[in-house]
């Protein structure tokens, strides 16, 4: 019984005196195991990505001695972020908001092109629980087995059978919370401490807190998920058209449904009769216990099951596969009206903007990585005192600046003011430089405060001259090995 | 606007969806049921509510309000959050106590650390005279400069801070400007004529009257002692050097003879009973860093 009916059925009630509907109990979904090419992309997509989840906190990356070796990392405790050879500090995170964007925009163009192919495939809720049902299925039996079972109660058999299948829930649950914590620290030193009882604190309540959530949300929870507390179907439904691809039966072609022995005795009397035999193949087989028949519907996360389910039934009573597929709202309206349908148009103004922003915003970002330097200098101008006048009468302003060396070794800056002829620059923890600037030498990895000291001659006197007011002046950090550069622009002031 | 409470068709005829049965205008409410648990999270939530309001502080009473079981409080909580961070900090604070002034500036963790802690404690103690950068204001010496009335190393400044100037500290620096007009010591002529030679050692220009000449023979006999033959001032006594361009009560003349007539002497407490040896330590450094040193 799909949800509607359940629906449709409490209303009846309702209508005969019960009490009203407001709520629904739930109707437990007993998927049965199909056969076909979407079970077998799903199957391979679930490998996929359980595999580079569970694996990728193994792998190593070299940084040399001064960072740590593993490819994918957040290290919270300084701070970084680690992917491969990228490294992120906290005042970069602004390429989270372009990965974000990145995200979002790569959802909206799957959207446009062929529905919920994120829903369908690759959420890790449709993962994890497809996962979980393939664990329930061999432990328990197919669809009717299940049903039965649930309908006998408990014997030793089904008891026996159903603390096993938790078992195995939890086993996986568990290993889905232990990766986890994985990205957060060393992973092999981790797993050796967890192993060992002697992992921090906090690792084993985030285990354990992933672990129920995935053995609720897998286990229990499962399509309820999607059709409750998700917002991405609802946006999804506000964001397709007419002519993205969606999971559709082709009731063009499958109305009338009815039986293989009506339907050919309709045809026979000149009647028109569809394709659909109506054998309820496609229902049973969903795991969000909808009816695709009854068009596109916030439950279906397109997961294309009900395809391969239908084209089994058809390939048997040899007609032609494809009466559910992926098609188009305005392919299935044309055929209905008696007009050839359009080929698909995956290039339309939506998809053409979508990928458009995907590139420009991945570029940006991959162009700002690439040349992004290995060093950095923001500074400060004192506020108070805006200058110092020294005993000679020359003018003094004081800055307080950060450097960062985002590099493995420690590196020696040495810190000019090129534009605007300082008599003198110091800065407090440097040492006289080769050049006559004042060198500073930061650590690897790490950032150093410092104030530095800019001074002019006394200025003529009396107003009006060029020696008064505010002036600017850049700062430049050149590295004394590479000579790498940057720059950074402030100001002095005068009385 | 009616509202039909029970409608006997209660199928919505276009979409097959049930319907509420409630109508407004001859539009039907869809009925969308929420799956039960939903509401069952809704009273779970009421409940977890009330145990709330049981375990923390709540209902406000007339004068008070109910303490919760734990007896939980904010202001305990920033209490224990200040007391962890300070044990946090223990370690550097106790190197800090441990290390001479120049090593700590000679090592980077300590000096940024002591900078660091002393800019707090020059925004609590001595921001108030000195300004908030130490910028200072006339008659509060600027400490960015590199003037110095009593002398501007390390352990000098370390033992102004200690004792204060001409604080009740026995060990203060003392030094005296008599009020050489207030308690006739000098005439008004060689008050005026003795102000305007000191502002010409500074290269300040002077009225082209000013008798240079018998200012140079009072100040000779009078301040000299103090001030040195050259007016180069002397550290030790606190003396300002009268050449340079750093007028601590400004540099014009009324000022100037304002000043002899009156005498100076400024005031700056003693903190070494007040704040512990860790943070006078630092506060030495954070001023010596200031720039005044020269770098
Ligand atoms: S509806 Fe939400 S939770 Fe369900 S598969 Fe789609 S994105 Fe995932
Ligand atoms: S209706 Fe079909 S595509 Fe949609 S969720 Fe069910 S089986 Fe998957």
């Amino acid at each position: 019984m799909s949800v509607k009916q359940q629906q449709a059925k409490e209303v009846a009630l309702e209508a005969a005196g019960a009490e009203g509907p407001l709520y629904s109990s739930r109707t437990k979904i007993y998927p049965q195991s199909v056969h076909g090419k979407f079970r077998r992309i799903k199957w391979a997509i679930l490998i996929l990505t359980l595999g580079i989840y569970y694996i990728l906190p193994f792998i190593r990356w070299d940084r040399g001695p001064n960072a740590p070796a593993q490819a994918v990392l957040v290290d919270l405790e300084h701070h970084r972020f680690y992917f491969f050879f990228i490294e992120i500090w906290p005042q970069e995170v602004y390429y989270l908001t372009g990965l974000l964007i990145l995200a979002a925009m790569a959802l909206f163009l799957m959207n446009a092109v062929a529905g919920r192919v994120w829903c369908g495939y690759l959420c890790p809720q449709t993962v994890w629980t497809d996962l979980f049902y393939a664990v329930e299925r061999l432990i328990e039996g197919d669809r009717r087995e299940r049903m039965q079972k649930a309908q006998k109660g408990w014997t030793l058999e089904t008891f026996a059978q159903a603390l096993i299948k938790h078992w195995a829930w939890l086993m996986i649950a568990w290993w889905t919370g232990g990766a986890w914590v994985l990205y957060f620290a060393d992973a092999p030193t981790l797993v050796y401490n967890l192993a060992t009882f002697q992992g921090p604190a906090m690792a084993y309540i985030w285990i354990a807190i992933l672990t129920f959530m995935t053995y609720f949300f897998a286990g229990f929870m499962r399509e309820q998920v999607c059709t409750y507390m998700c917002p991405w179907p609802r946006i999804q439904a506000a964001l397709t058209d007419e002519y993205a691809l969606n999971v559709t039966y082709r009731y063009d072609r499958g109305e009338p449904r009815g039986s293989v022995k009506k339907n050919a005795a309709l045809l026979a009397s000149g009647s028109p009769a569809g394709d659909c035999v109506d054998c309820n193949q496609c229902v049973v087989v969903c795991p969000t216990g909808v009816d695709i028949r009854e068009g596109l519907q916030i439950d279906c996360i397109q997961c294309g099951l009900c395809i391969d389910a239908c084209d089994n039934v058809m390939t048997k009573v040899g007609k032609p596969t494809g009466l559910i597929a992926y098609d188009t709202d305005i392919n299935v309206k044309l055929r209905e009206a008696g007009k050839p349908p359009l080929a698909a148009r995956i290039l339309r103004p939506r998809t053409i903007l979508y990928a458009a922003i995907i590139g420009v915003v991945g570029g940006i970002m991959a162009f700002t990585l690439a040349t992004r330097m290995d060093s950095g200098i923001s500074v400060m101008h004192d506020r108070n005192p805006l200058f110092t006048r020294l005993s000679d009468g020359s003018i003094r302003n004081a800055y307080t600046i950060r450097i960062a060396n985002k590099q493995t070794d420690p590196r020696r800056f040495e810190v000019r003011v090129d534009d605007y002829e300082p008599t003198q620059v110091e800065a407090i923890g440097a040492e006289k430089g080769p050049n006559g600037w004042p060198v500073l030498t930061v650590g690897p990895d790490q950032t150093l405060e410092s104030r530095v000291f800019v001074t002019r001659p006394r200025p003529a006197a009396g107003k009006g001259n060029d020696d008064h007011d505010r002036h600017d002046l850049t700062f430049s950090l050149g590295d004394l090995v590479t000579g790498e550069t940057v720059k950074a622009k402030d100001h002095f002031m005068m009385p | 606007m009616s509202i039909a409470p029970h409608d006997p068709s209660p199928i919505d005829a276009h979409t097959g969806t049930a319907t509420t049965g409630h109508e407004w205008d001859g539009i039907r409410e869809l009925n969308t049921p929420l799956p039960r648990w939903w509401l069952y999270m809704l009273y779970a939530s009421i409940v977890w509510a009330f145990g709330y309001m049981i375990v923390y502080p709540a209902v406000p009473l007339v004068s008070s309000y109910t303490k919760g079981l734990f007896g939980w409080s904010a202001r305990r909580a920033v209490a224990e959050e200040l007391a962890a961070l300070t044990a946090q900090r223990a370690p550097m604070v106790n190197a800090l106590a441990a290390a001479s002034l120049t090593e700590i500036e000679k090592d980077p963790k300590l000096l940024s650390f002591a900078r660091a802690q002393g800019k707090a404690a020059f925004g609590d103690n001595c921001a108030p005279c000195h300004g908030a950068g130490g910028g200072g204001a006339k008659a509060f010496p600027n400490l960015n400069d590199d003037d110095w009335l009593w002398a501007g190393t390390l352990e000098d400044i370390s033992a102004t801070l200690t004792h204060g100037i001409r604080s009740a500290d026995p060990q203060a620096r003392v030094g005296n400007m008599p009020a050489f007009g207030a308690d006739g010591l000098l005439k008004p002529a060689e008050v005026s004529a003795v102000a305007d030679y000191a502002r010409s050692l500074s290269g300040l220009a002077v009225d082209a009257k000013a008798d240079l000449k018998t200012g140079a023979k009072v100040f000779e006999e009078n301040c000299a002692a103090c001030h040195g033959p050259e007016g180069k001032g002397i550290q030790e006594i606190g003396a300002p050097n009268l050449t340079d361009q750093i007028w601590l009560y400004g540099s014009d003349k009324a000022t100037v003879v304002e000043g002899i007539n009156k005498g100076r002497g400024g005031v700056m407490p003693n903190w070494g009973g007040r704040l512990d040896a860790g943070t006078i330590k630092a506060l030495a450094v954070y001023v010596h860093t200031l720039g005044g040193s020269g770098g």
